[in-house]
């Protein structure tokens, strides 16, 4: 029953009665939280605009009996801009706020994740490459202590040539254990060096061959964990017409 | 102690009404049944009849009554070389309040949010690349909400509409009529500093 103050990345945004909203946001020091903005959808609320999802903010919030929390104030620290005017990185950028709606527990601090996730949006705010979003389900993954086992063969323990990747295994595999779906050398080569610390070495690169391999892999991973598809991955690559 | 299953029924039914939970759709069926039974009868029909009568237009996607095309899209004295991109129907006749628009409308029937698995496929894009194809549309409004998934569909619809060579605007966002000035938040207020109008340009 008291007042808070956080720092907080909104999530998602749901319509709520007339003129409220409620709003899912992941906290730095408070986990995922999620509070009603109330009146925020009419044209004279003061912070309607800062609640918007995809939003970096300084927030107060009231925290009361039931599971909502009350939004009181909200001040904007940044609004990742370039992602609202580029349809793609818009898309990849609300694929990361669904995976973290999906992977943060309620109320459960987790500062780690939360600087994971607003550095991520300010890299895709300056940065248009592929891998962004990759490299953060890559590390989300690892986060979460699931990332795949890359050194050696997950069944026999053999070195190179790994020339495989199974989800149910957790990793690679060699020649002779090989099964899930095939994995190429330069792909294997990317995400060992962004599971490896070198992800601003890879988003500096130019794109090569592999960084779609790596795309749809990360996806295709975290979709596995999760048990659930990834809406906003699904909407990508549409086209009209 | 539950209902009857015919009661229970109605209940149901309401209960899937936006807005209306299983208290509201007690109170509404109760309200229904105590109520004069040509009371009740009137709303049944209404919603027969709307749900015959209306469909959505061929052309724009409004709300269409008697027919295939809306009566917008039927009006001879609509200019057909403007266009104004709507997310939803209710925005056309918001638009038609303001009595300053005499273009023809497109309804997209939702914006743009991946999150909530809505994107191009969902909405209606692809007919609106025809329509500014096969029309004498020379401008596009695009009159989609001012929040993100709304700006996020102005993107969008730049993005595919840029190679056409069609003319395309967004509706100015700025300060309220009658509002104040310290009231207003950085951001209106940014975009109403960014969209200023030139009342004299001083060069007499």
């Amino acid at each position: 029953m008291s007042l808070y103050r956080d720092q907080a990345v909104v999530l998602r945004a749901w319509k709520l009665g007339e003129a409220d909203r409620i709003i899912s946001l992941h906290t730095l020091d408070h986990g995922k939280v999620r509070g009603v903005g109330k009146g925020v959808r009419r044209t004279r609320s003061k912070f309607g605009s800062r609640l918007e999802p995809l939003s970096h903010v300084s927030i107060q919030l009231y925290r009361g009996r039931g599971d909502l929390d009350t939004i009181t104030q909200v001040e904007t620290i940044d609004r990742f801009g370039s992602l609202r005017a580029d349809p793609d990185r818009f898309a990849r950028a609300e694929a990361m706020l669904e995976a973290v709606e999906q992977v943060a527990q309620d109320r459960e601090p987790d500062r780690a994740l939360h600087m994971m996730l607003v550095r991520a949006l300010s890299t895709l705010d300056r940065n248009d490459s592929a891998l962004v979003m990759a490299g953060f389900f890559l590390k989300l993954l690892a986060h979460e202590g699931l990332q795949p086992q890359l050194d050696e063969c997950v069944s026999c323990g053999a070195g190179e040539p790994l020339e495989a990747i199974d989800f149910n295994e957790g990793g690679v595999l060699c020649r002779n254990c090989r099964s899930g779906r095939p994995l190429s050398f330069e792909a294997l080569q990317l995400l060992r060096r962004i599971l490896g610390g070198d992800l601003g070495g890879v988003l500096a690169e130019s794109t090569g061959p592999a960084t779609g391999e790596v795309d749809l892999l990360a996806t295709a991973i975290l979709e596995h964990h999760l048990e659930r598809r990834l809406r906003s991955v699904a909407v990508m690559d549409q086209t009209p017409g | 102690m539950s209902y009857s299953v015919t009661v229970q029924e109605l209940i149901d039914q309401l209960g899937r009404l936006p807005g209306i939970g299983p208290k509201s759709a007690q109170r509404v069926a109760f309200y229904l049944l105590k109520a004069p039974p040509e009371d009740a009868l009137r709303l049944s029909r209404a919603i027969a009849e709307a749900k015959e009568k209306v469909s959505f237009c061929d052309r724009c996607f409004n709300l269409s009554e008697g027919g295939e095309e809306c009566a917008i899209c039927r009006d001879p004295r609509r200019e057909s070389r403007l266009l104004c991109v709507v997310e939803d129907s209710q925005d056309i006749v918001a638009v038609e309040r303001t009595q300053e628009f005499r273009g023809r409308y497109h309804v997209l029937q939702g914006a743009f949010s991946p999150i909530d698995g809505i994107g191009v496929d969902q909405l209606r894009v692809k007919e609106l690349m025809t329509r500014v194809g096969e029309e004498d549309v020379e401008e596009v409004i695009v009159a989609t909400n001012p929040n993100l998934e709304g700006e996020a569909t102005a993107a969008l619809l730049v993005k595919y509409l840029k190679p056409m060579g069609v003319r395309v605007t967004r509706l100015a966002s700025g300060l309220p009529v009658g509002g104040d000035l310290e009231y207003a938040d950085e951001l209106t207020l940014g975009r109403a500093l960014e969209g200023r109008q030139l009342l004299d340009a001083g060069d007499d």
